[in-house]
C-alpha cells in the first residue's frame, strides 16, 4: 500500500488494493477559465442542476488569460463569475494567482484530503500529502453536483532521491532526469511517490516542482508523504492537517522502486519536441534565444523568483531578449516586491507580468513567432506549445532560464551561483 | 460495431495536438470556432478530410498532456467513432468515455494499420479488426458501467435517463 491508497483506505473506511475501483468524497474540486467553461455549460445547459452539493468545496480561479487578452476570455470571466455568484462558489479572479498555488497559499488544500482539479497539473499539491488527480471538466461538473466521484486506486511507484544536488541544480533538473530516464509514458497508469535523502534538501517550492513534473511522465498522481519539513511548513502557515495518514513505507508493496543519485546530475533542458527529451545545459550551450519566461504552476514560487534575482542582480538582459517574470500568486508577488527581487528584476531589465498561465499554453502574454526560441521554466515542449507550430521551447530551472536571460543563449547556471547555494 | 475509414498516427497524440493552446483559448467561448484546428498541426485540414465514423488508429500514450475536454468533443464532433491505441492518457480516457466516445485499448491493430484502410470495432464483442489488413484482434471488454455510458452517449445523457450516475447508486 502506497501513501494514497492508505489515503484512499481512510476515506472509504476500508482497506482498499490497487486496481479496484471506489466511490469517494471529494474534498476539494476546481476548475480554471480553460476547463470552467465547459463545467458551467454542464451543469446548466446540459443536465440544468439548479443545485451543486458540494457548491461550499468547489472554488473556481481566473488564471489561465488573466487579465482577460480578448473579448472571448472576457465572456468567459463573466460567466463563471455569475454563475459563482449564483451557487455560492469562490472565485479567485484575476491577479490571485494560478490554481495550484493559490489552493496552497489559502490553505484550501491540506494535508490528507481528496482532490479534484479540472487540469492536468492538479498532482502539484501532492506534494503535501494529498490524493490529487488531474479530470477533466465533466468528471469536475460532476463532482461539484454530487460531492462524489469514482477513482481507481493506483499502484504505486517508488522514485527515490538520494543525495545532495550539486549547487546550480534545482529540482526541476532533478524531474527532468527523471523523465528523461523514464520516459513520457514511464509511470504510466500508475502514481509517482517521492522518498529518499535528496528531499530533505529540498523546500516545498522546490518540492511542488517534483510533483508537478510527474505528470509529465504519464502518472496519474504523484505524492510526498507528510514529513518534518511538511508538517513546519503547515505550522509556519497557521493550518492544520485535514486527515492524519497513518503510514509506514517499509511495510508497502510497491509495483516498482527506481532509486536515482542527485549527486551526479548535472543542469538539464528538455529540447523540443518533449519532455523526455533531455539533454545537459553544457552540451547544448551556444543555442541562441528569443524569450526568456520565468513563471507557471511549475516554477513560479518565490524561490524561483529569489535564484533568478539573485542572478540577474545588477547585470542586464541580453540584448534582443526578452525576458518575462510572472510569480505564480498574488502572496508570491507581494512576497517577492517586499524582498526586492521584483525591483532587482525590473532593473535588469526583465518584464514583470502578473500572475497567469498564459504564455505556458500558448494564451497571451508571450506568444512566440514562426523560428522563435524560447526557454521556459514551464512543464510542455510539445510543437506549437507556446505560439507557432514553427517556434521551438526548452523547459530549464529558473536558474537556467536567468541565467539564459543574460547570456541571450542557453548557459549553464552553475558559475552564477558559486557560494550561495543554501 | 463500428466500421470506418483509419486514421493512422503515432506515439505520444498529446490534446495539445489535438487542440492546440492557442485556439482554444483564442475561442474559449465556442467549440464551434475551435473545429477547424483540430489536429491540424498533424494532418491539415483533418476537419474537412475526416468522414462521419471514421476511426483513430494510434500508438502509446494517446490524449497526453492537458486535460482539455475539448480534445475528445471536438474529434466526436468532427465526425470520430472511436479511437483505438495502444495506450491512453487516463485523463483522456475518463474525458472520451463522458463525452461518449469509445476508446478502446489494442496492440497489434495499431501496428498493422495504414490511413486509409477499413477498421471495425466491436466494444461489446471485445474485437478490433483491420478488414484490409486482415488483422483481428481480441481486446478487454469494457466494465458495463462504461458500456452503459458509452450507449447512452455519454454521462450527461446517462444522468437525464437514469437520474445519476451508475456508479451512485449504493453510495448514499
Amino acid at each position: 500500500m502506497g501513501f494514497i491508497d492508505e489515503l484512499l483506505s481512510s476515506v472509504v473506511g476500508r482497506e482498499v488494493s490497487p486496481g479496484e475501483v471506489v466511490v469517494v468524497d471529494v474534498d476539494v474540486v476546481y476548475a480554471h477559465d480553460g476547463t470552467a467553461p465547459l463545467v458551467v455549460d454542464v451543469v446548466e445547459r446540459e443536465l440544468s442542476l439548479e443545485k451543486l452539493e458540494a457548491a461550499c468545496r468547489t472554488y473556481f480561479f481566473i488564471d489561465h488569460l488573466a487579465p482577460a487578452p480578448h473579448v472571448a476570455a472576457a465572456s468567459v470571466h463573466g460567466k463563471m463569475r455569475e454563475f459563482c455568484r449564483k451557487h455560492g462558489i469562490r472565485l479567485y479572479d484575476v491577479g490571485n494567482g494560478i490554481c495550484h498555488q493559490v489552493v496552497v497559499d489559502e490553505g484550501i488544500v491540506r494535508s490528507g484530503m481528496v482532490v479534484m482539479g479540472a487540469d492536468s497539473h492538479t498532482p502539484t499539491v501532492g506534494a503535501l500529502g494529498v490524493y490529487a488527480l488531474g479530470v477533466g471538466s465533466t468528471d469536475a461538473a460532476i463532482a461539484m453536483a454530487y460531492g462524489k466521484q469514482w477513482v481507481r486506486v493506483p499502484p504505486t511507484v517508488k522514485v527515490t532521491l538520494t543525495g545532495r544536488p550539486e549547487p546550480g541544480v534545482m529540482s526541476k533538473d532533478v524531474i527532468l532526469n527523471v523523465i528523461g530516464e523514464l520516459g513520457t509514458d514511464g509511470t504510466m497508469g500508475k502514481v509517482v511517490e517521492f522518498h529518499g535523502s535528496t528531499l530533505k534538501f529540498f523546500s516545498m517550492d522546490s518540492r511542488f516542482t517534483l510533483t508537478n513534473m510527474s505528470v509529465e511522465m504519464g502518472s496519474e498522481s504523484a505524492v510526498i508523504p507528510v514529513d518534518e519539513l511538511t508538517e513546519q511548513w503547515i505550522k509556519a502557515r497557521g493550518l492544520t492537517l485535514h486527515r492524519l495518514i497513518d503510514y509506514n513505507p517499509s511495510k508497502s508493496p510497491f509495483v516498482d522502486e527506481i532509486v536515482f543519485e542527485v549527486g551526479d546530475m548535472e543542469p538539464v533542458v528538455a529540447a523540443p519536441p518533449d519532455v523526455d527529451n533531455v539533454v545537459a545545459v553544457s552540451e547544448i550551450e551556444g543555442e541562441e534565444v528569443d524569450q526568456v519566461f520565468i513563471g507557471s504552476c511549475t516554477n513560479g514560487r518565490l524561490e524561483d523568483i529569489e535564484v533568478a534575482a539573485r542572478i540577474l542582480r545588477g547585470g542586464r538582459v541580453s540584448k534582443g531578449v526578452r525576458c518575462i517574470i510572472s510569480p505564480a500568486s498574488r502572496l508570491v508577488y507581494t512576497e517577492a516586491l517586499k524582498r526586492g527581487y521584483l525591483r532587482t528584476l525590473a532593473e535588469a531589465g526583465c518584464i514583470i507580468a502578473p500572475p497567469t498561465c498564459g504564455p505556458c499554453v500558448g494564451g497571451h502574454m508571450g506568444i512566440l513567432a514562426e523560428g522563435e526560441v524560447a526557454i521556459a521554466t514551464t512543464n510542455r515542449n510539445f510543437p506549437g506549445r507556446m505560439g507557432h507550430r514553427d517556434s521551438k521551447v526548452y523547459l530549464a530551472s529558473p536558474a537556467t532560464a536567468a541565467a539564459t536571460a543574460l547570456k541571450g543563449s542557453l548557459t549553464d547556471p552553475r558559475e552564477y551561483l558559486r557560494g550561495w547555494w543554501t | 460495431m463500428i466500421r470506418g475509414k483509419c486514421w493512422k498516427l503515432e506515439d505520444n497524440v498529446s490534446t495539445d495536438h489535438i487542440i492546440s493552446g492557442k485556439y482554444k483559448f483564442g475561442a474559449i467561448d465556442s467549440l464551434d470556432a475551435m473545429v477547424p484546428h483540430v489536429l491540424e498541426e498533424v494532418i491539415p485540414d483533418f476537419y474537412k478530410k475526416v468522414r462521419k465514423g471514421d476511426v483513430i488508429v494510434a500508438g502509446r500514450n494517446f490524449g497526453k498532456g492537458s486535460s482539455r475536454e475539448q480534445a475528445p468533443r471536438l474529434l466526436k464532433m468532427v465526425g470520430v467513432s472511436a479511437v483505438v491505441a495502444k495506450s491512453f492518457s487516463h485523463i483522456f480516457f475518463r474525458n472520451a468515455i463522458n463525452v461518449g466516445l469509445l476508446v478502446v485499448v489494442a496492440q497489434k491493430v495499431p501496428d498493422v494499420s495504414e490511413t486509409g484502410d477499413t477498421v471495425e470495432v466491436d466494444p461489446e464483442g471485445g474485437v478490433v479488426r483491420n478488414v484490409t489488413k486482415g488483422v483481428e484482434e481480441t481486446v478487454n471488454a469494457l466494465p458495463s458501467e462504461v458500456t452503459a455510458i458509452l450507449k447512452a452517449g455519454g454521462i450527461v445523457e446517462y444522468i437525464k435517463n437514469h437520474g445519476a450516475p451508475p456508479w451512485l447508486k449504493g453510495t448514499e
